[in-house]
């Protein structure tokens, strides 16, 4: 056993951990910070909707399809230059985040789109006899009703980023992809590839199963 | 209260104009339960949602207390829209929020000072009998339950009127004479305005003060329920009251087709309903009948008999004057 693990710098693998863990924490941050807004916008804009906009929900489809069209190998490898323009590198956790973010933000914001017309159209039509403004309506009904399935578009959100963060090792991202495409693939080192990807499966694990409690403890239904 | 002036509304359907509503003119009182009945697809879905604007009359004018609906900006119809309470068939409740929540929600809509709030919540959830539940969220009540939170929702910025979808449909027949009894008691405390669309004229019989029937984007038939329902004009209203009544008067005609003696309907309503009419009028005349069929019910407040009655021998003129007299309604059936 000791002789199978030889290649392994348990120092290493922590520090690449935390570094996949700053990744996911830091571009889930910005994912649904942009993503959330955007998935409501779609939404609202979408036909027969309550700012139904067909040019506005047109262009913004657009971009969103063209966006997740894009493979993320590629994704990382065109936006070099304006993460740099925004991190200032394009190495480490910090230049990882804003290709992670680009390519998770329409992503989830399809999944919050999706979230929110599941919402009964009844609820809205009872907000609009009351009187709501729009407003009103996004935040007092549609968000707290499509909450269980705006958290289960985050999990699902989050879990691909686990996998395309470790794509960032490609262009140098850190953190386990890098380190298991470093030793594990190029020096041929199955021991340390094995170590990552069983961290990898476990994170996905964790985010799973804290993913559906909160979607179970939010659901009312 | 509220006039619906030549109201006109399409949809368009696969690239077709579908009429909706063929010029509506409506006029309901201040204070009255008003009921509309049409069978599905007749349009008064639609109608019930021109009145606060849910949905914009291809043509015509909705007026509301003489402020015109239609002219308002959004705001102002915002504002418009918080003094005018509505349920649905479907109840509508956020399924995220608890009972008392889902009651504040109007009122925090309508940006009502939050020390405000709590004591009016809790002063309806006492009116529709939910202090138990104050907490629960919707799934957890029952369809009865979830219709009383319904009500609670819309009367909390204490409307003037009351809008009604259906509000009974989704309901069992114990649960949906409980809703209409706190509708009632609603109209009469508050002198609410009521607007109530079904597709049952039982629940129009036990509530209603006027009915009008639509059918076909049109209101075929309006007047007070005691009129309309014992005596029905248009086809469609028939159809009502027979569902209703479970008599066919077709079927019943050709039933009575070998029976002797002249055939007339009576209808007695208030208190000659319990009077003994009849046989006084029989003494006086001489007269022989039979009941061939009947009914005793009561239309809202009122009580009301209709009797289909052959007369067999002595003065059968007289005694339908005598009857008249007595302020009987006599229809000659043969």
């Amino acid at each position: 056993m000791d002789s199978f693990f030889t290649n392994i710098d348990w120092a290493e693998i922590w520090q690449a951990t935390l570094d996949t863990l700053a990744m996911l924490g830091g571009s889930l941050v910005f994912t649904i910070a942009l993503g959330l807004p955007l998935g409501v916008l779609l939404f609202l804009t979408g036909r027969r909707q309550l700012l139904a906009q067909p040019v506005v929900y047109a262009v913004l489809s657009f971009v969103v399809n063209v966006l997740r069209s894009v493979p993320f190998v590629i994704l990382l490898i065109v936006m070099i230059p304006f993460t740099v323009f925004i991190t200032g590198t394009s190495l480490g956790v910090a230049g990882a985040i804003p290709p992670l973010v680009i390519g998770a933000t329409p992503f989830f914001a399809r999944l919050v789109e999706t979230a929110l017309r599941e919402v009964d159209r009844g609820i809205v039509e009872a907000a609009q006899a009351m009187g709501a403004n729009t407003r009103q309506i996004v935040f007092g009904a549609l968000l707290p009703e499509a909450r269980p399935g705006i958290f289960a578009g985050a999990t699902v959100t989050a879990i691909t980023l686990v996998s395309y963060a470790a794509m960032s090792g490609v262009i140098g991202g850190g953190g386990l992809g890098d380190l298991a495409i470093r030793f594990g693939y190029q020096r041929f080192q199955t021991d340390v590839m094995i170590v990552t990807v069983v961290l990898l499966l476990v994170l996905v694990q964790i985010l799973q199963m804290i993913g559906d409690r909160l979607v179970v403890h939010f659901s009312r239904k | 209260m509220i006039q619906l002036q030549n109201i006109q509304k399409s949809f368009q359907v696969a690239g077709r104009d579908v009429q909706a509503l063929a010029g509506v003119d409506l006029s309901i009182e201040s204070g009255e339960i008003f009921g509309i009945i049409g069978h599905s697809g007749a349009g008064k879905s639609t109608l019930v949602r021109l009145i606060n604007l849910l949905e914009r009359p291809t043509a015509g004018r909705v007026l509301i207390a003489d402020t015109e609906m239609t002219s308002l900006d959004a705001e102002a119809l915002r504002t418009m829209r918080q003094g005018i309470g509505m349920i649905f068939q479907h109840f509508n409740l956020l399924s995220s929020k608890t009972v008392a929540e889902n009651i504040a929600w109007p009122l925090k809509i309508a940006g009502w000072d939050k020390a405000d709030v709590a004591p009016r919540v809790a002063e309806l959830i006492a009116r529709v009998g939910l202090q138990d539940h104050a907490d629960k969220y919707p799934a957890q009540l029952s369809g009865g339950q979830k219709q009383r939170v319904g009500i609670a929702r819309a009367l909390a910025t204490r409307p003037k009127i009351l809008l009604c979808d259906e509000a009974t449909s989704a309901l069992d027949p114990q649960t949906t004479r409980s809703v209409l009894d706190l509708l009632a008691d609603i109209n009469r405390e508050l002198g609410l305005t009521i607007v109530l669309i079904t597709h049952e004229m039982d629940v129009v019989r036990r509530i209603c003060d006027r009915v009008a029937v639509l059918d076909s984007g049109l209101v075929v038939e309006v007047g007070p329920v005691s009129k309309v329902f014992l005596h029905p004009q248009h086809t469609t209203t028939k159809s009502f009251v027979m569902e209703a009544e479970h008599v066919d008067e077709n079927e019943q005609v050709d039933d009575f087709a070998h029976v002797p003696g002249r055939v007339v309907r009576l209808t007695f309503t208030g208190d000659a309903t319990y009077s003994p009419v009849l046989g006084e009028v029989a003494r006086n005349t001489g007269i022989d009948f039979s009941i061939l069929s009947g009914r005793i019910d009561r239309i809202k407040d009122t009580p009301y008999g209709q009797l289909t009655v052959a007369f067999t021998a002595g003065n059968i003129d007289a005694a339908l004057v005598q009857l008249a007299q007595r302020g009987i309604v006599v229809e000659a059936l043969r």
